[in-house]
């Protein structure tokens, strides 16, 4: 096999892998600090490519200006949907939750289906089809762009919850609840927020999706699986861990496909989770609990 | 005054009725016979085949309006069911329509909901005509109330095949190598099995090289694509749904992969209304091999008229074409036979012979086994981002274009 197309196919899966963990870091910021694991992560993030698809159609704004206020957005749904909905939920047992989240999944699927139909949709800007010639690589030029702001948005990220007094006071409350409390912080609102933050990054993630992907209104539950894939093997909580886990996913599928069958390398991905949740249970750069 | 009902008069009451009803059931059915005749139309209207079975409805909405000007009586009931894309709902969606008075059923564009439609229609004695489901085995048990309008998969897949060799004859390019990409799903392991058992005997001038099989729910196909370019082969052979279509178009351009033809056997995707809207100019020079309309035909061009006018922004294709053939050919049948009991529709339905219609191949007739037997492919090629016959010659409406020119210069 040619060591081109070997290289070519490894760079394209790391490309994949990295705005696969985009798409998982709202999960992991989510579940991180609130403890709830957001089943309605995919739909969320399904209204995110909507609303692209609407800017772009509408008023021809390119994804990658749109998701910034999409991701304002999906910031007030994710702030609003904790403080009204979920809060009340915090201290119920886990299925509650689960299954709270999970019927606010099937209403997005089944509004988004009446309003814009079953036929899937995308955003073809001018780029679409570029690709870039680098030595004896041809690197999909959409990939490039959405995979830099994937890693821009995670350093954003990183940066928030590590040099700013909210980012520090969020992080309270994810290692110590009842210290946080102790010392005044308003936990309920700190949830509030991390809850739209991890929202805006699923909205970020939403938009640019729309650059590499068809969206249907039932795609949601194949990016909740994905998501809860690469938060698991990367670890829970974690915010480099889902980056990390997005490209070992992204690559393995590549690899999987270019030196198996093709249409089996999803399995390749689950099996990566099954050996992670044998021998890492905390996943890779996961704390134990 | 207030009566007092004991257990056994109740029970006794109770039967009597049961044998009034029972004695006089034959008296309901004689004078069901000789009413509007009502088609039950079983399709996919949501799940994961909702588009096509949307696609079909509209073929099926513009009989009633259409089928008089072809001397055929308009006077016919429809009564629409949903399956859901599901075999189980189709199976009882089936029975449902046949307890509320259909004399006739149709449908069900997929191979196992008309499999399950067949069976209800053989037990209750109802007649049953299919618009579209590929699978032989539908039309091999020995049902008598079960017709098909449509190819069989070896049908298909042979068809396909012999259309290809016109292909390379008409435009001088045969090529050497093959790389045969397919969904992993049904109908694409049907289509791989039916293709490798079919090419050595059909005598073909290239070599299949690689076979790649894909996940139906693949969000991406750059692996996949990498994967065939890299073997070089001068065509490609795909079988897609329409998504999986689109995304392996998308990608090929990003790879600028460029074979001198892209030719499917006859799969649907690159001949759809969503392949053009999406890609635009690079959907121009794909070809499909497949079951079609006649754009010569008088009996289409009317259709075609009135299809354009009720739904300016859609297209009219196989979907719609064979739908519309499916209750002609029941309203044919009930014309003759002048009854709607079960057993004198299917006669009238075996002796069908209905020599103007929409879909190209010769008169519709069914065999014993109740296969239409003269469905022919033809071969299409998107040009000016529509689908467009190039053979047969006799029917074609441009001329075929090759080799694919290059995505940068389109």
């Amino acid at each position: 096999m040619p060591i081109e197309l070997i290289a070519n196919v490894a760079v394209q899966g790391i490309l994949t892998g990295l705005v696969y963990g985009l798409m998982a870091l709202g999960l992991s910021v989510i579940f991180g600090v609130v403890r709830v694991v957001n089943f309605a992560h995919g739909e969320m993030m399904t209204i995110a490519s909507y609303a692209a698809i609407v800017a772009f159609g509408a008023w021809n704004i390119d994804p990658l200006l749109a998701m910034v206020p999409i991701a304002v957005i999906l910031f007030a749904i994710g702030y609003v949907l904790q403080k009204a909905l979920i809060n009340p939920f915090i201290n119920r047992p886990e299925h509650s939750q689960f299954i709270l989240l999970a019927a606010v999944a099937i209403i997005i699927a089944n509004t988004l289906l009446m309003i814009f139909g079953p036929d899937s949709r995308n955003v073809l800007v001018d780029y679409a089809l570029d690709s870039l010639q680098i030595g004896p690589l041809l690197v999909d030029k959409v990939r490039v762009i959405t995979a830099g702001f994937a890693c821009l948005i995670a350093a954003g990220l990183f940066a928030f919850f590590k040099f700013t007094r909210t980012g520090r006071a969020i992080r309270a409350c994810a290692d110590n609840h009842l210290g946080a409390l102790v010392v005044g912080l308003d936990v309920k609102k700190l949830y509030a927020l991390t809850f739209g933050i991890g929202s805006a990054c699923v909205g970020a993630a939403g938009a640019m999706m729309t650059l590499l992907i068809d969206v249907t209104p039932n795609v949601g539950p194949v990016f909740t699986l994905q998501a809860f894939v690469i938060v698991i093997v990367g670890g829970l909580g974690s915010m480099p861990g889902a980056l990390l886990g997005g490209v070992l996913i992204g690559l393995s599928e590549a690899l999987a496909g270019l030196f198996f069958v093709p249409s089996a390398k999803s399995m390749f991905a689950v099996a990566i989770l099954i050996l992670v949740l044998l021998f890492r249970p905390q996943g890779l750069l996961g704390r134990k609990i | 005054m207030t009566v007092k009902l004991t257990r056994r008069q109740f029970a006794a009451g109770t039967a009597a009725s049961a044998a009034l009803l029972a004695g006089t059931a034959p008296f309901n059915i004689v004078r069901a016979q000789g009413k509007k005749l009502k088609i039950g139309v079983l399709l996919p209207r949501s799940g994961f085949e909702a588009q096509l079975g949307i696609a079909c409805q509209r073929g099926i909405d513009i009989t009633q309006k259409m089928l008089p000007a072809f001397g055929l009586p308009g006077d016919f009931e429809i009564m629409n069911a949903d399956t859901e894309s599901n075999v189980d709902v189709a199976r009882s969606r089936a029975e449902k329509l046949v307890n509320e008075g259909a004399h006739v059923l149709i449908g069900a564009f997929d191979s196992g909901q008309s499999a399950a439609i067949a069976q209800v229609a053989e037990q209750k004695g109802v007649p049953y005509v299919i618009n579209i489901a590929a699978a032989p085995q539908i039309t091999e048990q020995g049902y008598k109330y079960v017709f098909r309008n449509f190819p069989t998969a070896p049908m298909l897949v042979r068809n396909g095949l012999v259309l290809m060799k016109s292909v390379f004859e008409k435009s001088g390019i045969t090529p050497k190598t093959v790389v045969f990409m397919h969904v992993n799903d049904t109908f694409g392991q049907a289509m791989q099995k039916g293709i490798s058992a079919m090419l050595p005997s059909l005598d073909m001038p290239f070599k299949v090289v690689e076979t790649i099989a894909y996940d139906p729910q693949a969000k991406d196909l750059s692996v996949e694509v990498a994967k065939a370019k890299a073997t070089g082969a001068e065509m490609l052979m795909p079988v897609t749904r329409i998504n999986d279509a689109i995304l392996l178009v998308r990608e090929m351009v990003k790879q600028r992969w460029e074979p001198k033809i892209v030719m499917s056997p006859g799969a649907p995707g690159f001949y759809e209304n969503q392949f053009y809207r999406t890609l635009g100019k690079f959907s121009n020079y794909m070809i499909t091999n497949v079951p079609w309309y006649n754009p010569r035909s008088a009996v289409t061009q009317k259709v075609l008229d009135e299809f354009t006018k009720k739904y300016k922004n859609e297209m009219f294709e196989l979907n719609v074409g064979f739908s519309f053939e499916a209750v002609m050919i029941a309203v044919d049948a009930f014309a003759r036979a002048k009854s709607t009991d079960g057993k004198a529709l299917a006669d009238a339905l075996r002796s069908t012979n209905i020599k103007e219609h929409v879909i190209a191949g010769g008169p519709i007739t069914f065999d014993a086994k109740g296969q239409n037997p003269n469905i022919i492919s033809v071969t299409l090629q998107n040009l000016d981002q529509r689908p467009k016959v190039v053979l047969p010659l006799d029917i074609a409406e441009d001329n075929l274009a090759l080799p694919l020119p290059s995505w940068s210069k389109r």
